[in-house]
């Protein structure tokens, strides 16, 4: 009993993390066909930027309050910069190549910003517990579980929703709908594809560094969590069909609920359960559970 | 001897040239020489899968299976023969890719990139969490022996050095004639066009299947010839960001010549002891920028220049060579 809350408490809450963190990553590559490696560099600078204010926050001696409003403001100021001088910068020279060509130039963004991360914040590591500590924790079935894990579950809903209510109840989003679905078409039809590209990958790296800006309360922020992040991010967006909103949230729960089986039942193969299910389920589906068929080209 | 083309003459001249190396150049630089063969061997198993159009961002998944199998043929079997070592590192390497190609075969483009990234993952995160392998830290090799001789010191260093000239250009030479051959063909025709390759009445599957099992191949090769030069092994040769640096050197490098890979690695190698030295936090910078520039400017890597220049130089009879 003890441990089937605990994996029920975990799972959620590891599934959230999971879907903030890779849903920027889908929806990228929804719109743009682009997997984005240098997604990881974009949560990295998230949770950096965020644990870096929060500290300078916290020495003033200021209302707590305000600290919570610190994390959604550094992810947004990082990940609109950040993702306009990349993507202006340097993407959108690059449209219309094969998708595999765009992973390399992708990764080596990536590369970049890691060390645009050292840079700026040098190689130690970055606590900011605060946010997280002073919300305390509440007693699920016995077990104390931290609130500020059940904040994160309530705004990986939220960003879950809004997703979807913006895709499909929008203007905007609908047009949005009709880019993925031929974007040579909406093109022709008067639909400036360009700005589309460039406010989704905006609104995905954006994502990202939210989802590192939400967890670096959570974690000591040191060098190299961008590179842990893309692969797990990867794992999720792939078994629910890479694009897929949705897709990306049930691939966050069968993610999360595999990893905290583990973490409770049989710890050592923690990270290894997520690439089990991941090859299970391609095995199966090899384009992921939501992904839809494409015709080949000849 | 007498079929023997250009580039098979330069990896056969190349042997006593790497020995005089050996004797002429300072004792860090040959050791810069040595480790850059054996990766060079996963930049090389790179830049044949990239040919298809595939590319493998965990290549290090071999390279680490061929270091573990040298570490854990000592550790649990007592045995330091490289020979002994090599052929146990070949069959896992053989059995394993035999078994994860069944799955790879069917995906190309982004998903093949990923999946071989996800894969090799897996072996990190196992060799991570088993404290019988030293987790994260790894463990130490011993001396290599050689059918029952066991030279220590000086001697040991140099027959090490010799052992892995002589099977990193061999290989070369092997993969040199495994692309001019049949299957290296159809798996460029792959690149360019897979249905139509099928229409010809040949399987793609089994191509690319081939072609993986003999990139894990010769990178195991390189894992054990690195693992023993530099006698320690960690599970970090499996993570995608040692596999993203082979796949960053056949960028660079080119997929034109499989001397590319090799002498990429070993420039790359110089350099980032200088790079590091330097600046320690922007390496990985100038690996991003250096990779940027490569992709626009020269998408076909720094050997297309020197096709060029030779090119320009002998207009007629070599002209088609130059594309080998």
């Amino acid at each position: 009993m003890f441990t089937t809350v605990a994996i029920i408490l975990d799972g959620f809450g590891f599934a959230a993390w999971l879907f903030l963190s890779s849903v920027g990553l889908t929806l990228i590559y929804g719109v743009m066909r682009i997997l984005n490696i240098s997604h990881g560099g974009f949560y990295a600078l998230g949770a950096y930027s965020a644990a870096w204010a929060i500290g300078l926050y916290t020495q003033t001696g200021n209302t707590i309050a305000l600290t919570y409003l610190i994390i959604p403001v550094a992810a947004i100021v990082v990940g609109i910069l950040t993702g306009l001088l990349v993507e202006r910068g340097l993407l959108r020279f690059m449209y219309g190549h094969e998708e595999v060509l765009m992973v390399l130039v992708t990764y080596a963004v990536f590369l970049i910003l890691e060390d645009v991360t050292k840079l700026i914040w040098g190689t130690e590591s970055y606590v900011a517990y605060q946010p997280a500590f002073w919300l305390g924790t509440v007693d699920v079935a016995g077990i104390p579980y931290t609130i500020y894990k059940f904040l994160i579950i309530g705004i990986a809903v939220a960003v879950g929703a809004g997703l979807y209510w913006g895709l499909n109840h929008t203007r905007v989003g609908k047009l949005l709908l009709v880019v993925i679905h031929d974007r040579e078409v909406s093109a022709a039809l008067g639909i400036n594809v360009t700005l589309f590209f460039t406010v989704t990958f905006v609104i995905g790296t954006t994502l990202g560094a939210l989802g590192g800006a939400l967890t670096a309360p959570e974690i000591s922020v040191v060098p190299g969590i961008g590179a842990e992040v893309i692969v797990m991010a990867f794992a999720v967006i792939v078994i629910g069909g890479m694009g897929s909103i949705g897709g990306a949230m049930i691939g966050a729960v069968i993610v999360g609920f595999a990893r905290a089986m583990s973490v409770h039942l049989y710890p050592p193969v923690e990270m290894f359960s997520i690439y089990l299910v991941m090859a299970v389920v391609l095995a199966v589906r090899p384009y992921g559970l939501f992904a839809l068929a494409e015709g080949r080209k000849i | 001897m007498k079929d023997f083309d250009k580039t098979e003459w330069a990896l056969v001249i190349a042997f006593p040239v790497l020995l005089a190396l050996m004797v002429l150049l300072p004792r860090w630089l040959v050791n810069y020489v040595q480790i850059s063969m054996g990766m060079g061997l996963v930049a090389l198993a790179v830049m044949i899968q990239m040919r298809a159009g595939l590319v493998s961002f965990g290549q290090g998944l071999y390279f680490c299976v061929g270091g573990y199998a040298a570490g854990m043929a000592d550790k649990f079997l007592g045995i330091s023969d490289i020979f002994l070592i090599l052929i146990l590192a070949v069959a896992a390497s053989l059995v394993l890719s035999g078994v994860l190609g069944l799955l790879l075969r069917r995906y190309r483009e982004i998903f093949f990139a990923m999946l071989t990234l996800a894969v090799s993952m897996i072996l990190f995160s196992l060799l991570s969490s088993s404290h019988g392998l030293g987790s994260t830290d790894g463990f130490n090799l011993p001396q290599a022996s050689y059918l029952g001789w066991t030279p220590t010191g000086e001697t040991g260093t140099a027959a090490l050095y010799v052992l892995t000239a002589l099977l990193t250009l061999t290989s070369a030479a092997l993969i040199h004639r495994f692309l001019r051959g049949p299957v290296g063909k159809i798996v460029e025709a792959i690149r360019e066009n897979e249905l139509r390759v099928e229409y010809l009445g040949t399987s793609a599957h089994a191509s690319v299947h081939a072609t993986y099992m003999i990139a894990a191949v010769i990178s195991s090769i390189g894992g054990v010839l690195w693992a023993m030069s530099l006698g320690h092994v960690t599970p970090e040769m499996a993570n995608w960001t040692t596999s993203g640096q082979f796949v960053f050197i056949v960028i660079l490098a080119g997929t034109g010549n499989v001397i590319a890979p090799l002498v990429g690695t070993f420039v790359l190698e110089v350099l980032r002891v200088y790079a590091v030295e330097v600046s320690p936090n922007t390496w990985q910078m100038i690996l991003g920028i250096v990779m940027l520039l490569t992709i626009v400017f020269l998408p076909k890597g720094l050997w297309s220049l020197l096709e060029r220049a030779s090119k320009r130089s002998l207009p007629h009879e070599h002209a088609q060579e130059q594309s080998q």
